[in-house]
């Protein structure tokens, strides 16, 4: 153990904090593991409240950040993250790498993991390739969006957003707005609100509601008043790029924005606002609520602190325990 | 007649004594411990258990506890050859074919190139008379290419050998092409062998669109996508009073449509494979290559459709639709996989442990589905156990357990969805138009 950073010991800790190999998805977590990585977030936040942000925790270690689709805040609070906590990281993208000329996924990670990273954070445009990379590294594996399928340190970042803003997850009720088809962010986060006891209500049009998706236990409707009676709007970027093409999902922008696009007149007073971002200005988040009062800036906060989280937890498979404010001479 | 279509490797049939085994011949209603003698590949005698003397020259195999069956016919295997001999070879193919008890196979035509013209047919069947280890059968595409937009040479496929007719992988998307199928396939006396799919609705889709789908995010493949081009190929096959093959069923629409056809009087056939009828797309949520099929795996009130339809008659076949892929090809992530998977050497002891001994189907049934069922389909001879037949036989013993594993495999691709799984019930012996095929 290093000096200065107390930790709890193996002896005691709770034994429901089990030590998670990888973080596919929500369903790799129960409860527990996301109350334990909420807390963690938080005493990194009030790490990053210091003059010097960077902790020793992670030095030594090895981060690679894969990233074969574009992403701006994902990659680069990944990035971040892992820089704050001194380990070592390398970033890679599919264009202008091996990729390109046409290395399969396996012969990338294999060639990653004759580095021996500790950490290889992946984004893939394909459903299952976490799950590929997990199954032949050593690495610990945080999928960072695969396809449509999950992208679960967005919703913990979601989580950790709510909470700060509401003091509580459970009995809140949250109505997520928008292309829940495309969405990962959709999917991850209504895994991740019912683990926590919130309430979930989809609003959609019909032909961007996966059918039998009210089986994940959320309610589902095609009404925007149905976001009335929600304690947050989580508005869902419309995926363009995503979408078959041909496929007419939505007669035309314009047209989804006079129906389900959140404006000042659709929001009750008191109703917080979320976007995953980029946002479609415009497209299904009104300019005039995107540049009121949101909860959109703390989501981005909150990404950096509880990416650190993940790491720290997956490479030391425990909690923060002692104040941070107690880390004296770390930096 | 149909039976010279099927081509073997030529070599000299075998002299026989199978001793002792329990006998179940469900065309001949046989179900008794006899003693089954072979004569240069024909069946000339049953005996009492014990009565069969040995005779120079017979190979005398000891089989009691274990139970002898018409050997199995598989009609929907992709050899993968011409184009794809690293995934399989007729050799390789019919090897496997013979491990999993079977008698004979036929082969489908989406091949590279299509087996859609007598040349590439020919060469086919001159490659099987030189290495097939059990007699094998090809059918030629319907559409030149399977591209769906011109009929192939079908008088002449024919003519040279071709068992059927199929654009299997795809479906004829366009109907007036499938009408004129229908209507002149009628000069070759051959079945048309159909692929239900609507492409309009299946498109992109990973696997059944169900509550499965929506959580994982994967892009569906309805139910309807088949049903209604299962719906639309009844229709024609009605009208024009032509008789149909329903390639590998997967939904319980698709049942429905085909068992209120036929008791329309429309000359209907269908097939089901093992794994829609062992799994459901609850599967899926492993993300494991292995479970991706085209149809995809569905819900377990299609599964159970199936298995009804398969119990009662309305399907009349087990086909496994044998789809062997490299390595390199499967071990990606989901969604850039290739549909298919094996299944020639676990049909039967999957079927065996998931539903007869879990008591969901008889015994009786599913032997006859895998043997006689697929020959009714295609006017082939059903294989009997009765003097004077050829002898195509199974040996089984119901009570082995073993577990599935990659390097046991005679196929060339491993690419198996019950890799690991330990299963009831093993081929110890096929005996394949009077040639021991098979030994363990």
């Amino acid at each position: 153990m290093r000096k200065g950073l107390h930790l709890m010991g193996e002896e005691l800790r709770p034994p429901s904090n089990r030590a998670r190999r990888h973080l596919l998805s929500i369903a790799d977590l129960d409860r527990d593991d996301i109350e334990r990585l909420l807390a963690t977030a938080r005493s990194f936040a009030r790490s990053l409240e210091r003059e010097l942000k960077k902790l020793p925790t992670l030095r030594g270690r090895t981060v690679v950040n894969v990233f074969y689709e574009s992403s701006t805040r994902t990659s680069s609070s990944f990035e971040l993250a892992a820089k704050r906590l001194s380990a070592d990281t390398m970033s890679i993208k599919a264009a202008g790498s091996a990729v390109d000329k046409g290395e399969s996924l396996k012969d990338t990670a294999l060639t990653l993991d004759a580095y021996d990273p500790d950490v290889i954070v992946l984004r893939h445009p394909q459903i299952g390739a976490p799950q590929l990379v997990a199954r032949l590294t050593e690495a610990h594996v945080v999928n960072a969006g695969d396809g449509k399928h999950q992208h679960p340190t967005q919703a913990l970042l979601d989580l950790y957003t709510l909470q700060e803003a509401f003091d509580r997850l459970d009995g809140l009720h949250v109505a997520i707005v928008g292309d829940v088809l495309h969405s990962r962010v959709a999917r991850s986060l209504i895994e991740a609100l019912g683990r926590v006891g919130a309430h979930v209500t989809l609003v959609a049009p019909p032909t961007l509601l996966p059918r039998g998706i009210d089986a994940m236990g959320c309610e589902v409707s095609s009404d925007i008043q149905a976001i009335g009676a929600a304690d947050v709007v989580y508005c869902l970027r419309m995926q363009r790029e995503r979408m078959q093409a041909g496929a007419s999902y939505i007669p035309s922008l314009r047209e989804y924005a006079a129906c389900f696009g959140i404006t000042p007149e659709r929001l009750r007073p008191g109703q917080k606002v979320m976007h995953p971002g980029p946002m479609n200005r415009g497209v299904e988040i009104d300019p005039r609520v995107a540049d009121g009062d949101t909860l959109i800036e703390t989501q981005v906060r909150a990404g950096l602190v509880v990416r650190m989280a993940v790491l720290y937890d997956l490479l030391t498979h425990g909690p923060v325990v002692v104040p941070v404010s107690q880390l004296e001479g770390v930096a | 007649m149909a039976r010279q279509l099927l081509c073997t490797k030529d070599s000299p049939r075998d002299d026989l004594i199978i001793r002792g085994a329990r006998v179940l011949d469900p065309v001949g209603s046989i179900d008794a411990a006899l003693d089954v003698v072979v004569d240069r590949g024909l069946v000339s005698r049953l005996d009492q258990p014990g009565a069969a003397a040995s005779r120079n020259g017979h190979r005398v195999i000891e089989a009691e506890g274990h139970l002898l069956a018409p050997a199995f016919i598989d009609p929907h295997v992709h050899l993968r050859t011409p184009g794809r001999e690293d995934e399989e070879t007729i050799a390789s193919g019919t090897r496997a074919a013979a491990a999993g008890g079977y008698c004979a196979i036929l082969a489908m035509p989406n091949t590279d190139p299509v087996t859609d013209c007598a040349a590439v047919l020919g060469t086919l069947l001159e490659t099987a008379r030189a290495e097939a280890e059990v007699p094998v059968g090809f059918l030629a595409a319907i559409s030149r290419e399977q591209a769906g937009a011109t009929l192939t040479e079908m008088a002449e496929l024919a003519g040279a050998g071709a068992v059927g007719f199929s654009d299997d992988g795809r479906p004829v998307a366009d109907a007036g092409l499938m009408r004129r199928a229908l209507q002149y396939s009628a000069l070759t006396g051959r079945l048309l062998a159909v692929h239900c799919e609507e492409p309009a609705l299946s498109r992109d889709g990973q696997m059944h669109e169900g509550a499965v789908s929506a959580e994982l995010g994967f892009t569906g493949y309805p139910s309807v996508a088949e049903s209604l081009m299962v719906e639309r190929d009844l229709a024609l096959a009605r009208y024009e009073e032509r008789p149909l093959h329903l390639l590998h069923l997967s939904a319980r629409e698709s049942v429905e449509a085909l068992r209120a056809a036929r008791a329309a009087g429309v000359a209907a056939s269908a097939e089901v494979t093992p794994h829609h009828l062992c799994l459901t797309d609850e599967a899926v949520r492993s993300l494991d290559t292995n479970v991706k099929m085209n149809p995809p795996l569905r819900g377990e009130s299609d599964r159970t459709a199936l298995l009804e339809a398969l119990r009662d008659g309305t399907i009349g076949a087990v086909a496994t639709d044998h789809a062997p892929h490299a390595r390199q090809e499967k071990e990606v992530p989901f969604e850039a996989a290739p549909f298919g998977v094996t299944g020639l050497e676990t049909a039967f002891a999957a079927l065996y442990t998931d539903l007869v001994a879990a008591g969901l189907l008889p015994l009786a049934t599913l032997l006859e589905r895998m043997s006689a069922g697929p020959a009714r389909a295609y006017g082939l001879a059903p294989p009997r156990i009765a003097p004077g037949e050829p002898a195509n036989l199974v040996l089984l013993d119901l009570d082995e357990h073993w577990r599935v594993e990659e390097r046991d495999f005679r196929s060339l691709s491993g690419n198996s969805w019950l890799l690991g799984r330990t299963l009831q019930g093993r081929v110890r012996l096929t005996v394949a138009d009077g040639r021991l095929a098979y030994a363990a």
